[in-house]
């Protein structure tokens, strides 16, 4: 205890901590409140008949919960399908984004070539050169190589990440030279050495890139509006939720259990990977 | 000799696969916007566009709707980037506390980070519902309703790309106050700074790599933010030309007008204006930011 | 097993030559310690055996085998780093094997070899551990066992010794001279510590900016240096060193003038009586008398057994003398006069600090 506050009786100090501690409790649970007050009335209203929910004021719990919404956007507004689309189209683009990163990013932390500063100042400079801008021109390229309406079409434009490239190499440049020698020694040629010692090493970046790459691929939006057409083939969930929203005007119910359900995928990703976000969302913070 | 030639085959093998696909997607693109951009599609599809140099920039840089996409664009930024990094502090220092439970929280202020943009419209759509939401019962009813009212269709979808960044800004600062150095904190706790100097002369210029990084971040975030805007007010609403911003004019010059040209001049101007904001906040913002390690 | 031959090797990078046409040999089954300041190039040297840096000039041959353009797994050799370069993501057992594993042997004779090996080391208590777990004494052994489990024509250690506390560091040694000696695998081993060097090799050489300065047993070169670098260098302290000149007398005898007192001309060496000479004598060369050079006493070092007396002469050169009597009365200040004895000079050319030849 600090000399000075000797004049105040303790239990004074003691409650005056406890309620200084119970003010910051109500503010973090007044900012939690906040925040996932949108979700929550999401939630409850998806739970909801669509007369109730039009009921003035609003019940803030669903007394009677009609979970026939659920099935209703699954079936009808063919969730199920959508989510199927998003998952394949995710998959192939977070394999191809670690794939070609650790692929980039090896070649530029551990290989000696000629042109490798050009090149990488070639790889920086597709972080200025936003998606949206290259969408006229990518929309035909797709479309004349027979791609549109199409996982191809959906993934292959986003196969390659000079972010993802940069974060693989930093990582790779973490890892000491004397191990790629020594694996050399050893007889395990330059390939090898990525295989058996530099990815593993580079786990943890290789997780926090394809963590990132799943939530930007899972929430693409512009991208899937264009490439894909009016039948539900490739169509992802955003643009399904779209949909949903249109068609299903008279029903919010079901058009928020969509949502509810395009959600929960990265809910889990959320709560499991948050280490691994956080790193991804960061990265480009550290210099 | 042999072994260094070796090296570097290997290498342009493995940067090929990235190389091709940036070269077809992203720097090819990139270039023929300002090829197309000197083609004029004519009104009806199907017909072949013809060259007009550079009178279809002229005339689409003097267009009202062009200005009035500038103006609507602009003032998302700013209402989009100022208030999600303030809250993003604000949550990130009331969590940055040794506390039980905290992680929990930490959880809640990241969680809109997931969220995508359809899924927050959906949501907050129903909030700003004129019938069903919350808003007409609390009184908050104006006419045209929220969404269709050319004063407030910007902000309200403005506050959708705000907590949509939320959890983003959260992250970010929290990463910042986490990362600083506790030597420092200290010795002005010695030097007997209290709570709120310490944290406008201390904790906030050292948190500005943070901030600088989150205002980056985040203003490339809202100049891509045109989702919310496409589900919850689209081109057939009465707010639409006060909320046509650039990137949402892009695509619909593209899907619904079916005009590359069109489509190639906005890009060009979307670009160049990202390119000069990244340069802008590099050279005035990094000379302020103080950092503190190297 | 094989010997090692540098036939006028040189590397350069860039501009910089780091090693400049070194000639040596490395017998089969010796131990030869490269010893020298940092920079000097010999870890360059080690490296160029490993082909983990190409040859610039000049031949390298391993055995019989000249191995410039060989690939470093192709040249059969092990090599143990100062950082010990163990691989953080596999156990020790994983870490020993993984040579084996690029070999192709078969499993079981793999894991009776790793086992072997680490019993050698007294690591077959740790197999299950990973590199972080361990001390790093215990890194540095799973290192060595990770060499000898190759059986390797040659091993490289690159300052194998210089993370390791003071203590561990003469056990290790020792251990590393044992294996040695039981296995005969030719052996190169870098390092800048005269007295590693001086316990460890068959045969020491010394660099010094790129170029060989002597190769010899360690006796030889305490004994004999070729240079005065390599005189100073070994020992410790190194061997003092002074300014002199040769002078012929009035009687045509001889003798040697330094730091204000004169010397007869050492035996053994062949007379220069007009150049400028490098006069040198070991500490425990030197006692104090009633004659000999003005001195006085700058600093005491008491280290037990023995006692070192630094002193600084008329003309400010610092010369140190030893003295086994751990009761030395002498302090700081005193003036003294230090007696050298004659028998046991160096002298060195002045400017290129070659030894003076024999003769008279």
């Amino acid at each position: 205890m600090p000399p000075t506050d000797l004049k105040t009786p303790a239990t004074t100090r003691k409650s005056h901590r406890r309620s200084r501690l119970i003010l910051r409790y109500v503010l973090l649970t007044l900012g939690a409140v906040i925040v996932l007050f949108p979700v929550y009335v999401a939630i409850v209203n998806s739970l909801l008949e669509p007369s109730q929910i039009a009921h003035q004021p609003p019940p803030l719990f669903p007394l009677h919960p009609q979970w026939n919404s659920y099935s209703r956007a699954w079936s009808q507004g063919s969730l199920g399908i959508y989510l199927r689309n998003s998952a394949i189209q995710t998959a192939l683009i977070v394999t191809g984004q670690v794939a070609t990163s650790v692929l980039a990013g090896f070649a530029f932390a551990f290989l000696a070539f000629p042109f490798k500063r050009t090149l990488f100042i070639t790889f920086l400079a597709t972080l200025m050169i936003p998606f949206e801008v290259t969408v006229t021109t990518n929309l035909s390229t797709i479309t004349s190589l027979g791609w549109f309406n199409s996982y191809a079409g959906l993934a292959v434009p986003f196969l390659a990440t000079g972010f993802g490239t940069f974060l693989m190499r930093q990582a790779f440049l973490q890892i000491p030279r004397d191990l790629r020698e020594a694996a050399e020694l050893d007889g395990y040629g330059r390939l090898a050495f990525l295989w058996r010692v530099a990815i593993p090493l580079a786990r943890p970046a290789i997780a926090a890139l394809a963590v990132f790459s799943f939530l930007s691929s899972w929430n693409q939006y512009l991208w899937p509006l264009l490439a894909t057409g009016n039948d539900n083939s490739v169509r992802t969930v955003q643009i399904g939720l779209k949909q949903l929203l249109n068609t299903q005007l008279d029903q919010i119910n079901v058009s928020l259990a969509g949502t509810v359900i395009a959600v929960v995928p990265l809910i889990v990703l959320l709560v499991i990977f948050q280490k691994q976000l956080v790193r991804g969302l960061t990265a480009g913070a550290v210099k | 000799m042999r072994r260094s030639l070796r090296e570097s085959s290997l290498a342009y093998l493995l940067l090929l696969p990235a190389l091709a696909i940036f070269g077809v997607f992203t720097f090819y693109p990139f270039l023929e916007n300002f090829r197309l951009a000197l083609y004029e599609n004519p009104p009806f599809p199907g017909l072949p566009s013809h060259y007009v140099g550079l009178s279809q920039v002229g005339s689409v840089l003097g267009s009202t709707g062009f200005h009035q996409s500038l103006v609507s664009t602009f003032l998302f930024v700013i209402m989009v980037v100022p208030c999600g990094l303030l809250g993003g502090l604000a949550l990130a220092v009331a969590a940055h506390q040794k506390l039980a439970g905290m992680s929990i929280y930490r959880t809640i202020f990241s969680s809109t980070v997931v969220s995508s943009v359809a899924v927050a419209a959906v949501v907050f759509g129903t909030l700003m519902d004129p019938v069903v939401g919350l808003l007409p019962w609390l009184g908050i009813n104006p006419t045209p309703p929220i969404l269709s009212n050319p004063t407030w269709a910007l902000p309200a979808v403005a506050l959708i790309a705000i907590w949509q960044f939320l959890g983003l800004s959260f992250i970010i600062m929290t990463a910042g106050l986490q990362s600083l150095p506790e030597e420092v904190l200290e010795a002005a706790r010695l030097d007997g700074a209290g709570g709120w100097t310490m944290f406008w002369r201390i904790t906030v210029p050292l948190l500005s790599p943070s901030l600088f990084f989150g205002v980056v971040v985040g203003t490339i975030y809202a100049f891509q933010s045109f989702g919310q805007i496409d589900i919850l007010i689209g081109p057939q609403n009465a707010a639409f030309t006060h909320t046509n911003v650039l990137l949402y004019y892009v695509y619909n010059a593209l899907s619904v007008q079916n005009n590359p040209g069109l489509a190639a001049v906005l890009s060009i101007v979307l670009f160049t204006i990202l390119l000069v904001l990244t340069l802008v906040q590099f050279r005035f913002l990094e000379r302020r930011v103080h950092y503190a390690s190297d | 097993m094989a010997s090692v031959t540098f036939s006028g090797v040189t590397k350069r990078f860039d501009d910089v030559v780091a090693v400049n046409a070194l000639d040596l040999e490395v017998a089969d089954g010796e131990l030869l310690v490269l010893l020298g300041p940092s920079g000097c190039g010999k870890t360059t040297a080690l490296r160029m055996v490993a082909g983990l840096e190409e040859v610039t000039d000049g031949d390298l041959a391993i055995g019989d085998l000249r191995v410039n353009d060989l690939a470093p797994k192709d040249r059969d050799v092990a090599m143990v780093f100062q950082s010990y370069a163990l691989y953080p993501h596999m156990t020790v057992q994983r870490n020993i094997e993984f040579p084996l594993k690029r070999q192709g042997v078969a499993a079981a004779e793999r894991s009776s070899r790793v086992l072997e090996a680490a019993t050698t080391l007294g690591l077959d208590e740790l197999l299950e551990r990973k590199p972080g777990q361990l001390s790093g004494g215990q890194r540095q052994r799973v290192a060595l066992a990770r060499a000898i489990v190759r059986a390797p024509r040659v091993f490289l250690m690159d300052e194998p010794l210089s993370n390791l506390d003071a203590t561990l560091r003469v056990q290790t040694r020792s251990d590393i001279v044992a294996i040695q000696r039981r296995l005969g695998t030719t052996t190169i081993y870098v390092t800048h510590d005269q007295v590693e060097a001086m316990t460890m090799g068959h045969r020491i050489a010394v660099m010094r900016n790129g170029a060989l300065e002597q190769v010899a047993s360690p006796t030889d070169l305490y004994d004999r240096p070729a240079t005065a670098f390599v005189a100073s260098f070994l020992g410790s302290p190194g061997m003092n060193l002074l300014a002199a000149t040769g002078f012929t007398g009035h009687d045509g005898t001889p003798g040697l003038r330094a730091a204000g007192a004169e010397l007869p001309w050492p035996d053994g060496f062949s007379r220069q009586p007009s150049g400028d000479v490098t006069l040198g004598f070991r500490p425990e060369a030197a006692s104090l008398g009633s004659e000999g050079l003005d001195a006085r006493i700058i600093l005491v070092e008491r280290l037990g057994a023995e006692t070192h007396l630094i002193c600084s002469l008329a003309d400010g050169e610092r010369v140190v003398v030893r003295q086994r009597d751990r009761q030395s009365s002498h302090q700081i200040s005193d003036h003294v006069r230090i007696r050298i004895d004659t028998d046991q000079i160096h002298l060195f050319d002045a400017e290129s600090g070659l030894r003076l030849g024999e003769g008279t």
